[in-house]
């Protein structure tokens, strides 16, 4: 009697999943049809959509959707749909490489905007190489992801064909924010502080390097795991330092609290950071020990250039739940760049995509001249894949907010 | 400044929240030789329970009279999981073979992280916690936060609460017969179905008061606080010798202060400098671990070597 309820139970829950995927496949190709013929291209995200930096991940998300929207709206490439796939990567590096090894497997898929953290670039870089997939980070810095591990001796060399971004590298920034401290804010002791991580280190490295050229001193450094909360050890040694500014490379999760934690301990010093710390969540999370602190940001101040009028609008209008963030109108930039691509690649194919091998890697190629008026300014790539745009922006958190403060180029 | 006195407190204040996590950890270990993984996260629970409490509270509310409700929301939640996990995942599988109750717990742990990731408000990033009012106290050298204040008046009460309960109370000494030999126990008129829920229960309240604790000294609480806090409890537990509730105060103090000193110091050694930070401070507490179980293999105030999972 138990055998066979089991066998009978085994039998509907087998009958259950062939009809669900049944379902599963009719809806597909109702979807497709319902495009008039359209070929249907997907433009992949990687980002974190869950955890700590999903504040970040999910802006991303939402802004190449908006691209994607629009294109379609406006009917951009004509006989093509665009969609989006956005897969979570959770900020981990593992999770990055499996999702580019998903993206590169669905054919549609013609390019792919992420990941948020250079770490994670680092894993997905070569398997879409292989692949001969375009991927445009609207997010990562770090600089010998596009100009070799070498980039800081001389020899820049580019190890990827197929790797692009929309936003500056921290070749600049880290100098760029040393110069705003020493010239203008007159700090001269810093105590540097990175989380190991590739954005982290890489930052505070170019950091320190510009500050101790321009004179000023480095009052000490450490390096703190993201993951822990409790840094009393590191407060009690900058505190102890007299240090008068801290530099942290690193994400605003333990920036955050390391901030909270340095002002609660007695040491009344800005905290500075880059474009990792340069989110709403990092106010939320140093409270109001926070104000004062620091962060620099690729890119002139989204809310004032006038391009980026009609992209702030429309994601209004959009009714996202989530906000843009510090890297949305990069994102909106980085999946605009692939429709250009797909469309000059269509175009030149007598209006019909080709195959998918040969879209992939005619993308790619499309990518190095593309040119056009995006929401941060200009955007094309140079020949290491890298933004020609080299604006950045200081933004202080004043009176519950990020306020820009001085927007400039970094120049040598 | 002389830094060391404040290093000292530092890690006697991480250590005491060490040890609070660590008494549940090692409580039902001592009686049903279960390592249970779902602890962490049963202290997690805790402080969103405290939360909920706070968010609920009309605005205006004074930590005077918040905090109490705060801890009694974060006990009532944090026990009512850990007796529901007991009752609900746990006691159907006991007597069966060692490493099924475990692999749950650890299945349970999952189950309860992404539970309150997905389902509560606002959970999937931190969330901010209330903190005391009050600026820093200074002793010489030395702050202290107005939230560590509640760690270091919380820590020694549970401490000599859960001591005199023990020691004192009846179902305290059944704890402790249940622990040496549950048949004989048993046998003796002892309902230890009962007192494994009390284990369970006890050990969650601890937690949870634990984790009052964290989210007043850290000002944020969020799905993932038990993971690392839970393993470093866990090692404060088998440090200080499991099954042994003392063993679990001082293997979480001595564990703090370990770390802390680690971080502080390490790197001023010569030719450590790449070794020292804060970020190894993890390493250097799980080789603290190894050191005394090579030695010490049944803990610091150990009563038995931990050889059951």
């Amino acid at each position: 009697m138990r055998q066979r309820s089991l066998i009978a139970i085994t039998a509907a829950l087998a009958a259950g999943a062939l009809t669900l995927t049944a379902c599963g496949s009719r809806d597909d190709k109702g979807g497709d049809s319902a495009a008039g013929g359209d070929t249907t291209v997907v433009i992949g995200v990687d980002a974190p959509l869950t955890g700590d930096l999903s504040a970040l991940g999910l802006g991303i998300k939402n802004s190449v959707d908006l691209a994607a929207k629009q294109a379609n709206e406006k009917k951009y490439v004509k006989g093509v749909t665009f969609k989006i796939e956005a897969l979570d990567d959770q900020a981990q590096p593992s999770s990055g490489q499996q999702n580019a090894t998903k993206l590169v497997a669905d054919k549609n898929v013609l390019g792919v905007v992420g990941p948020l953290n250079s770490s994670v670039a680092e894993s997905m870089q070569k398997v879409f190489d292989d692949a001969k997939l375009a991927q445009v980070s609207p997010a990562n810095t770090a600089p010998a992801l596009s100009q070799g591990p070498d980039w800081n001796g001389g020899t820049k060399k580019r190890p990827f064909n197929s790797y692009f971004r929309t936003s500056t590298t921290d070749a600049i920034q880290g100098p760029f924010a040393a110069q705003y401290l020493f010239n203008e804010a007159k700090k001269t002791k810093v105590f540097v502080i990175d989380d190991k991580k590739t954005y982290g280190a890489g930052l505070a490295a170019t950091f320190k390097a510009e500050f101790t050229k321009l004179g000023g001193k480095v009052a000490g450094e450490d390096h703190v795991d993201p993951e822990t909360k409790d840094f009393s050890s590191v407060v009690t040694k900058i505190k102890s330092s007299k240090a008068d500014v801290v530099y942290y490379g690193g994400e605003y999760p333990a920036a955050g609290p390391l901030s909270k934690q340095i002002k609660k301990a007695g040491a009344k010093i800005p905290l500075v950071g880059g474009d990792g710390i340069y989110s709403a969540d990092f106010i939320k999370l140093s409270g109001k020990e926070g104000e004062g602190d620091l962060a620099t940001s690729v890119g002139a101040p989204i809310e004032t250039l006038p391009s980026a009028k009609e992209f702030v609008e429309n994601y209004k209008k959009a009714g996202y739940k989530e906000a843009f963030e510090a890297y949305g109108g990069y994102s909106y930039d980085a999946a605009w760049s692939i429709i250009e691509a797909v469309k000059k690649v269509v175009d030149d194919n007598g209006g019909k995509l080709p195959e998918s091998k040969d879209a992939r890697s005619k993308v790619i190629d499309a990518l190095k001249s593309v040119s056009f008026e995006g929401v941060t300014g200009k955007v094309a790539f140079d020949e290491y894949g890298d933004t020609t745009n080299k604006q950045l922006t200081v933004y202080q958190y004043k009176g519950g907010a990020w306020a820009p403060v001085k927007s400039g180029t970094f120049s040598g | 400044m002389n830094e060391l006195p404040q290093q000292l407190v530092n890690g006697l204040l991480l250590g005491s929240m060490y040890g609070l996590v660590a008494i549940g950890y090692t409580m039902v270990y001592g009686i049903v030789q279960l390592i249970n993984f779902a602890h962490g996260e049963i202290f997690m629970t805790g402080g969103f329970g405290a939360l909920t409490v706070w968010l609920i509270l009309p605005g205006g509310t004074t930590m005077w009279v918040a905090l109490p409700l705060m801890i009694i929301g974060a006990i009532i939640v944090a026990t009512t999981i850990a007796v529901g996990a007991e009752r609900f995942a746990y006691r159907p599988l006991r007597g069966g073979p060692r490493l099924a109750p475990l692999i749950t717990a650890i299945g349970l742990s999952l189950a309860l992280q992404q539970a309150v990731w997905a389902w509560y408000p606002g959970a999937k990033s931190s969330r901010t916690f209330p903190e005391i009012p009050g600026g820093p106290f200074h002793i010489g050298d030395v702050t202290i936060q107005t939230g560590d204040i509640f760690l270091l008046i919380a820590a020694p009460i549970s401490m000599a609460v859960l001591g005199y309960f023990v020691m004192k109370t009846r179902t305290g000494r059944g704890m402790q017969a249940t622990a040496q030999d549950p048949d004989t126990a048993k046998l003796m008129g002892i309902n230890t179905d009962r007192i494994i829920v009390v284990a369970f229960a006890l050990g969650a309240a601890f937690a949870a008061i634990g984790a009052v604790a964290y989210g007043l000294k850290y000002g944020e609480v969020q799905f993932r606080m038990g993971f690392l806090l839970g393993l470093k409890a866990f090692t404060a537990a088998v440090l200080g010798g499991i099954g042994n509730i003392y063993g679990a105060m001082i293997g979480g103090l001595v564990l703090g202060v370990a770390e802390t000193m680690a971080a502080a110091y390490v790197s001023e050694i010569p030719g450590m400098q790449q070794l020292g930070g804060q970020s190894w401070a993890n390493a250097w507490a799980f080789v603290l671990l190894i050191l005394v179980l090579l030695f010490r293999p049944q803990g610091l105030l150990g009563e038995r070597v931990a050889d059951r999972a």
